[in-house]
């Protein structure tokens, strides 16, 4: 057990730096870019997986998390504070070393809050709100809990448009690069940054977050309270039977996975150098829903390629117009025929179901079956 | 969890099919960007854009391209999210190596894009309203809308003549209804009129009438400016008249198209709102330096699709207009397209007569507005009682 | 604040809240024969509406409303059919994810059908400018025509599901699946005939809606939302208490712009809701026990 999973750690690894000898190669390095956001969208979808699919809980409010991380450390870090300077708040982080000047696009002195600062408070709020709504939110059950996290969502997404310190409508922008790890004697600083010239290194690190954060929920479901988050999605009556504190399991997963939502919202805010209310939109967090779906809800490696490939497609605008048409079409074909996600699919069954008695469709099935025989 | 190592191969395959086949470029084309909102909440504004676009470009290369170059012009639709405008105007820059980028539709996306623009170099023509985009200047951003704080300053200018010094705003809760009701609450001030109320609604509101109740409780108050896009500005109109109340009804900029008078029906009667000549262009004079441009506009844009044309579409007709100017002047290069659209000077388009210059990166003044009003169902110039 | 102010607030809430209303019991009429909540409720109300208007031209009002909705109660059956009908016992989570996955298609196909632009059918009675006037108090007709068709979908329902064979039927349904399809109903069929009848309700609510909020392609999703929770507010199931509800939000929504800004009113809606729901999970007309029956 504990092998296959570095094994597939290892693969991940492999993969990812034979994508970026592969496009240093073709000269194709532009691909970087969308893929450096899709990974961060899997760092949130993969921690979505967890709850949805370990913990059985829906949640149709997780871009509202993504939207508490970006926001709130956009806001913070564009912000400025020199007009507030006398201020004993404001002298108090100055002295703590939390503020940093800078200057605009156009030239003007800028005092605001350091990334690290303005990334830790973040997800520390994050994890607040998600503890204060999950306590009565996760009481709830099937529709109830729907509508609950829906909610949620929307009054996220309703603050962020109505509050001018959040840009209302417009978003915010002009978000600085965040400094994670500053130059140390002749190494590069580490910067996310969505600068062209960082693209490689910012490549390397958001997977490097996914990767991380795919250890730690590996960890988690092979740990001795996965097995009974397995057994929650199984039955809450059983685990809580034989002892298991599955309340306390259920907010615990909450709270991680709004975690996870809101690093990917931040370090994706630093990325793209602003964010926007469609963030925290209720069709993202269906989207969000319908990609831990598509990848199967208790399969995290197919969430993680499901939720990184489709992100990447979309975000390169391959699907135009129809964008939005082909995530529900394949939110009902998966639901409909692979329930389980769609790397499960095995193709006889899907041909078995679609035509419950073969008659006239037997080549085509044998055909299948006979070009899958030798690989299995 | 022996299928990750599975999934994984099975993914490798995929990304290396998708690498390998997207490798085409067609050689002796200048590749004009673009990116709006076609569909998503601000597609009122998209759709048309987009529309417009495709139709200008395809009149360009059937009449042989700029200078025998054909032109490709590559829509991406960002559905209004800002994210999705930033990924697709980093591939634009650097994978299509686009000359330059028309759009994006709403401010929020422009704000976004625009460091990218200025970072890469690349002229962007925003065909959003707010003013920030091109105030303080940036050295490559443009845009073609009017700006916001002509509008209102047409609308107080009215307002003083009509002798109304109390008013009430109330604006939809998107990029269009915030810049517009910045712009009125800090130039009210210079006209001597008090806002005495100022509300933002939900641009997907199905009805107002409780908002229309609380302001007609002011007995102050003159007069409404509203502003917003469908469906609100129609619903407003309607709840003031049903309610009774009788005070002048200012709109923005967003109402010029005859299908939102339509939609009010009799309640549109009387509504006063800035357009540009485009809503007009029959009744201009002929040396009107716009006229042959605004009637070839609109004769081909409603026999294509339709429908009526308006001035969000038009705002993407004049962008790529600009543009393709530029390119006859400068040729297929991002820095010298950039200062031709700079130099252009007295070019009549849709919104206006753009003169730019590098303080101005809208080009337009004031007097690209009229104002307008709605008698017996159609767009008149307002005219002074 | 004054008497007057206070009536137009009350009225305004009136209108909000019917407008909400219908969208629920749409909500409630799958939901009690399936136990599904169907996310794709609001693309019915506004399929309703456009189809409506595009029927127009060619007919009279009332055949255009009659057409629309007789077009829309096949599709809602169509959808049943291809997507519902042939599932083993599905999971909650899963038919909430279909159902979204739906009302994504309907609505991606209505903006490629109909285009980004606004359209509404002619007032019923009156004009966009005409009004009752109850003392003080002026509202538009249209306003009454959406509390009557609720008040008749109410009645109708209620005659229906207690009355007539086929309405006992899908009540049996959706008490005891099994125990139905032992008595000899056709459960399939009974659940099809209840996202008939849904899509109808949902279609006639877009028509009589329309010349008030006007019909845009997206339409449905703000709609669905707000109806969604109505529906709970009042009890998943229960259709006064839908009514009820929708009003009361409605009334609540009215009311609050006196005390906060109306960017706000959303929020400050839905956080009455959750509120609501913390403290009594079933709604505010639901009963608990029924809740606590039933293993969703």
């Amino acid at each position: 057990m504990k092998k296959r999973k570095h094994l597939g750690i290892v693969g991940l690894c492999l993969l990812v730096v034979g994508i970026h000898l592969y496009t240093a190669q073709t000269g194709t390095q532009f691909y970087l870019t969308q893929l450096t956001m899709a990974a961060y969208y899997g760092l949130l979808v993969i921690g979505l997986g967890v709850l949805m699919g370990y913990a059985g809980q829906i949640s149709i409010g997780h871009a509202g998390f993504f939207a508490i991380g970006g926001y709130l450390s956009a806001a913070l870090t564009t912000h400025n504070l020199l007009p507030f300077q006398d201020r004993p708040l404001v002298e108090l982080l100055d002295n703590l070393g939390l503020l940093q000047p800078s200057v605009d696009l156009y030239g003007g002195a800028l005092l605001t809050v350091v990334p690290w600062a303005a990334c830790l408070f973040a997800m520390c709020m994050a994890a607040l709100i998600a503890l204060i709504i999950g306590i009565p939110v996760l009481k709830l059950k099937g529709h109830y809990l729907a509508m609950a996290t829906l909610g949620f969502g929307m009054i996220i997404y309703r603050i962020l448009l109505a509050t001018p310190y959040f840009g209302a409508a417009d978003g915010i922008s002009g978000v600085p690069a965040f400094t994670l790890v500053p130059a140390i004697g002749s190494f590069e600083p580490i910067v996310v940054s969505g600068a062209f010239g960082l693209r490689v290194m910012n490549f390397y690190l958001a997977f490097g977050f996914l990767i991380i954060g795919m250890i730690l929920l590996l960890n988690l479901i092979d740990s001795r309270s996965g097995r009974a988050l397995r057994s929650l999605h199984g039955s809450g009556e059983a685990a809580e039977a034989s002892g298991i504190d599955t309340a306390g399991f259920k907010l615990r997963v909450f709270v991680l996975s709004a975690v996870y939502a809101a690093l990917a919202g931040v370090m994706l805010t630093h990325y793209n150098g602003g964010i926007g209310p469609s963030e925290a939109s209720v069709m993202k967090s269906v989207r969000y829903v319908a990609l831990v779906a598509v990848g199967g809800m208790t399969n995290l490696w197919g969430i993680l390629i499901m939720g990184v490939g489709l992100t990447f497609l979309s975000l390169r605008g391959v699907f135009g117009v129809y964008d939005d048409a082909v995530f529900g079409m394949i939110l009902i074909l998966v639901m409909l025929f692979a329930p389980n996600g769609i790397l499960s699919l095995r193709i006889q069954s899907v041909l078995h179901r679609l035509f419950p008695r073969g008659s006239g469709n037997e080549p085509m099935e044998k055909q299948h079956r006979s070009a899958e025989s030798p690989g299995s | 969890m022996s299928q990750g190592i599975q999934y994984i191969i099975v993914a490798l395959s995929v990304v290396c099919l998708l690498l390998g086949s997207s490798l085409s470029a067609l050689a002796e084309t200048i590749k004009i960007g673009a990116i709006f909102a076609v569909t998503g909440p601000a597609s009122f504004l998209g759709g048309p854009a987009a529309r417009s676009a495709e139709m200008l470009v395809e009149q360009i290369n059937q009449e042989g391209g700029i200078n025998g170059q054909p032109i490709e012009l590559i829509i991406k639709d960002s559905a209004g999210s800002s994210e999705r405008a930033v990924s697709f105007a980093r591939q634009l820059i650097e994978e299509e190596r686009v000359v330059a980028i028309v759009g994006p539709s709403t401010s929020g996306e422009s704000m976004a894009v625009k460091i990218i623009a200025e970072d890469a170099r690349t002229p962007l023509i925003s065909c959003a309203a707010a003013e920030v985009i091109v105030d303080p200047v940036a050295r490559y951003v443009f845009k073609t809308p009017q700006k916001d704080s002509f509008a209102a300053q047409k609308i107080f200018a009215e307002m003083q003549r009509l002798g109304i010094d109390t008013i009430a705003i109330a604006a939809g809760n998107d990029g269009f209804g915030k810049a517009g009701k910045e712009q009125l609450e800090k130039l009210a001030p210079t006209f001597g009129i008090t806002v005495a109320a100022s509300e933002t609604y939900d641009s997907k509101a199905t009805d107002l009438s409780a908002l229309v109740a609380k302001l007609k409780a002011n007995p102050n108050i003159g007069a409404l400016v509203n502003w917003s896009i469908v469906p609100a500005q129609a619903i407003i109109a309607k709840n003031i008249r049903q309610s009774g109340w009788d005070v002048p009804l200012f709109q923005s900029h967003g109402f010029g198209n005859i299908k939102y008078a339509e939609a009010a029906g009799v309640a549109a009667e009387g509504i006063i709102f800035p357009s540009g000549r485009l809503l007009v262009a029959d009744s201009l004079p002929e040396d009107d330096p716009q006229k042959a441009m605004l009637i070839q506009y609109i004769t081909e844009y409603e026999t294509r699709f339709q429908e009526k044309a308006s001035a969000f579409g038009g705002y993407a007709y004049d962008a790529v207009n600009i543009v393709v100017e530029a390119i006859r002047q400068a040729g297929n290069d991002r820095e010298g397209v950039r200062d031709a659209i700079e130099g252009l000077q007295d070019f009549a388009g849709i919104g206006g007569v753009f003169s730019f210059s590098p303080e101005d990166h809208n080009g337009l003044d004031i007097d690209s507005f009229v104002m307008l009003t709605v008698k017996d169902g159609k767009f008149t110039l307002y005219e002074r009682q | 604040m004054s008497l007057d102010l206070f009536f137009q607030y009350l009225f305004a809430g009136i209108t909000y809240g019917s407008i909400y209303a219908i969208v629920a019991i749409g909500f409630n009429i799958i939901y009690n024969t399936t136990g599904i909540i169907n996310f794709a409720q609001g693309e019915f109300v506004m399929l309703g509406g456009m189809i409506s208007i595009s029927l127009l031209p060619f007919m009279p009002l009332p055949l255009a409303i009659a057409g629309a909705v007789a077009i829309t109660m096949v599709i809602g059956a169509l959808m049943e059919i291809c997507f519902i009908r042939w599932l083993e016992s599905p999971s909650v989570l899963r038919m909430i994810i279909i159902t979204i996955g739906i009302s994504i298609l309907l609505r991606e196909s209505a903006l490629h059908i109909w285009g980004e632009s606004i359209r509404s059918l002619p007032y019923f009675y009156g004009n966009e400018i005409s009004a009752f006037t109850i003392g003080s108090v002026r509202f538009s007709p249209q306003v009454l025509w959406v509390i009557i068709a609720c008040g008749l979908m109410v009645i109708a329902l209620s005659i229906f599901f207690k009355m007539t064979p086929v309405g006992r039927e899908m009540r049996a349904c959706a008490a005891n699946r099994t125990a139905a399809l032992l008595c000899g109903i056709s459960t399939r069929n009974m659940v099809t005939l209840s996202f008939m009848l849904s899509a109808g309700i949902g279609a006639l609510a877009g028509c009589v809606m329309s010349p008030i909020t006007y019909t845009q392609y997206d339409i449905g999703t703000t709609l669905a939302i707000k109806g969604f929770t109505v529906a709970i507010l009042g009890g998943l199931g229960n259709y006064p208490g839908a009514v009820a509800a929708g009003i009361l939000l409605g009334t609540l929504e009215a009311f609050s712009i006196s005390v906060v800004p109306l960017a706000f009113q959303d929020a400050v809606a839905i956080t009455i809701l959750l509120l609501i729901l913390f403290i009594r999970p079933h709604g505010l007309f639901g009963s608990s026990e029924a809740a606590r029956l039933k293993d969703f």
